[in-house]
């Protein structure tokens, strides 16, 4: 591969995993993890922040929405109509072999035209009155949350004069680099073989040509490389303890250093059975596993419940947030922070739970992989999806084609993450705090002993069925 | 080898470019008033003694050993793992041998109380 295209594609991988993980994940969990604690303290939740619209927009809001579903209703008969004629033969002929963008037959643009703007105006009619709260606009409360943000960067900075300048300014960054560094080895997609884009791929055999696996680097210490960056965040919160000069943040620093490094143990030794069913430790060839035998929750339900367990502890959140703990030490090791830096620690926090989500995605729910869609296509019950030679050639053309394939798994992968998270932040909003000891002693005395006999029963499953 | 690490540098260089721009913008955006109460350490309102002189549960210190001890059998776990298939029944019981060690070390902790965390 060319040198220029390599590092395009490196600076697209980059981006996506990134942007992902900024735009996409921390925002959508920040605003389900305050409205999951409005309603479950019974407030109004994330509303009060939004921009003021005009007294005509409100007033006619549900006009609006009327008006966006008499849309929908108008163009839907239309498409129908468009339909009925394009079948009726008038159209026959010329269906969908012209080009359909650029419709030059007057049915089959018509319909596409009225089936796209019903298509948009049914979801626009049932979201609008979401977007507004009395008179702001609020975007599902999202704007509050991003108000709040920019509201934090602007209060004043205290830094304690008594504590260690340098390594106080550092903690907060060390916190952050490692959660952004974690989607490195992430693969968020098949191979892309980009001579075939639009062409439908054979489903065995090898394809030549420029390829781009969807994966930002395929290290060959694969996993590994996650265990070490991810451990380095240990040393932001424990940093932010010790340089306060505050008993609390060094009490809430040692109990975050103590609670990771013992869980750290847990989450290497809950996923080793899987390393023996998928034969490697590098993510994609992981993912490849289950894309040619099952999910790996169905082979290691024990280890995926451990591993999930182990990774909310991991990043010290509810109901493993003793570290924190407001009632007991305030905010624990973060206490002596203020404006953005504080923000930095939350957001770190957020990255934490997007990274651990997609890990959990591609280790236990099969990454990228789409039940009943192949490299050749969607097939299922030994029966493809093929249309050729039909009307509707084209769908099934679309459908099949390379990109699209792709495009479908990639949007899997970033879905399956999604859900994963805001299960998390489900259970964050379910269950109380664990006493300290409790939580050592889940670590010490439950999980890792079930991780080591689960290895054990893994190894003589695998040896005695041969799989 | 640069094709394979050249994108973890450049992410490495974004996930550190971040954090130092909410830093700058986080400790130059804001107001600056320091009075001397803001100054003082935030412990719930009573007076600061600050932390140097704090005394610790010797249990971190416990916690600390066994993490290294348990951290270094997953290392070794790892790569017999990745090769289970190839090392068959005679893997399996030199593994269960080496994790019958550590599970009699496990058990020596536990009825030592270097878990128990409430006494």
């Amino acid at each position: 591969m060319e040198f220029g295209w390599f590092l395009l594609a490196t600076v697209l991988k980059v981006s996506f995993i990134l942007g992902v993980t900024v735009l996409l994940y921390a925002p959508v969990f920040v605003l389900f993890e305050r409205r999951q604690s409005a309603m479950v303290q019974d407030r109004i939740g994330p509303m009060m922040g939004g921009v003021k619209m005009p007294r005509l927009v409100i007033d006619h809001l549900q006009t609006l929405q009327m008006g966006a579903f008499g849309m929908a209703a108008l163009c839907g008969l239309l498409f129908l109509f468009a339909t009925a004629q394009v079948w009726q033969g008038n159209g026959t002929e010329v269906l969908f072999t012209e080009p359909v963008l650029g419709v030059r037959h007057t049915w089959n643009g018509m319909m596409f035209v009225f089936g796209a703007l019903a298509a948009v105006h049914v979801p626009l009619g049932v979201v609008l009155p979401y977007l507004f709260h009395h008179d702001r606009l609020t975007i599902f409360g999202g704007l509050h949350a991003l108000f709040d943000a920019i509201k934090a960067f602007t209060k004043e900075d205290v830094v304690p004069p008594e504590a260690d300048k340098f390594l106080f300014s550092l903690a907060p960054i060390i916190a952050m680099v490692p959660a952004l560094m974690l989607g490195a080895v992430i693969p968020f997609g098949p191979t892309l073989y980009v001579d075939y884009l639009f062409e439908q791929l054979p489903a065995e055999g090898t394809i030549g040509g420029a390829a781009i696996p969807l994966q930002v680097a395929s290290l060959n210490i694969g996993i590994l490389y996650m265990f070490a960056v991810g451990g380095a965040g240990i040393i932001g919160a424990a940093l932010a303890g010790y340089s306060s000069n505050n008993k609390f943040a060094l009490i809430g620093g040692l109990r975050a250093a103590s609670q990771m490094v013992s869980y750290e143990v847990c989450l290497g030794l809950t996923i080793v059975p899987l390393f023996m069913l998928y034969d490697s430790l590098l993510l994609d060839e992981m993912v490849q596993w289950q894309v040619d035998h099952v999910w790996g929750v169905v082979v290691q339900p024990i280890a995926f419940v451990l591993f999930l367990t182990a990774s909310i502890a991991e990043y010290k959140r509810v109901p493993f947030d003793a570290p924190e703990g407001e009632s007991e030490i305030v905010a624990g090791f973060f206490l002596e922070y203020s404006s953005g830096k504080w923000l930095m620690y939350m957001l770190a926090e957020f990255f934490e739970v997007a990274t651990s989500s997609m890990l959990i995605a591609v280790l236990f729910f099969g990454g990228w992989d789409v039940p009943f869609l192949g490299r050749g296509g969607w097939e299922a019950f030994g029966y493809a999806f093929d249309l050729s030679g039909t009307h509707w050639a084209i769908l099934s053309e679309v459908a099949n084609s390379h990109v699209f394939i792709v495009a479908v798994q990639i949007g899997a992968f970033v879905l399956k993450a999604l859900l994963l998270g805001m299960l998390s932040i489900q259970i964050r909003w379910t269950l109380p705090r664990f006493r300290y000891d409790q939580i050592m002693q889940l670590c010490w005395r439950m999980i890792l002993p079930l991780a080591l006999v689960n290895i054990l029963v893994t190894g003589i499953f695998i040896l005695l069925t041969g799989i | 080898m640069f094709e394979v690490y050249f994108p973890v540098f450049l992410m490495l260089a974004i996930a550190v470019a971040v954090p130092c721009l909410l830093f700058t913008l986080a400790s130059t955006l804001g107001t600056k008033n320091p009075t001397p109460e803001k100054m003082l350490p935030y412990e719930s309102g009573s007076a600061s003694t600050g932390a140097q002189h704090l005394r610790l549960s010797v249990k971190f210190y416990l916690t600390a050993i066994l993490f290294v001890v348990f951290d270094i059998e997953a290392v070794f776990l790892y790569p017999w793992a990745a090769q289970f298939r190839e090392l068959g029944w005679a893997g399996l019981v030199e593994m269960v041998l080496f994790l019958l060690v550590l599970g009699v070390t496990l058990v020596y902790a536990w009825k030592k109380g270097a878990l128990e965390w409430e006494r």
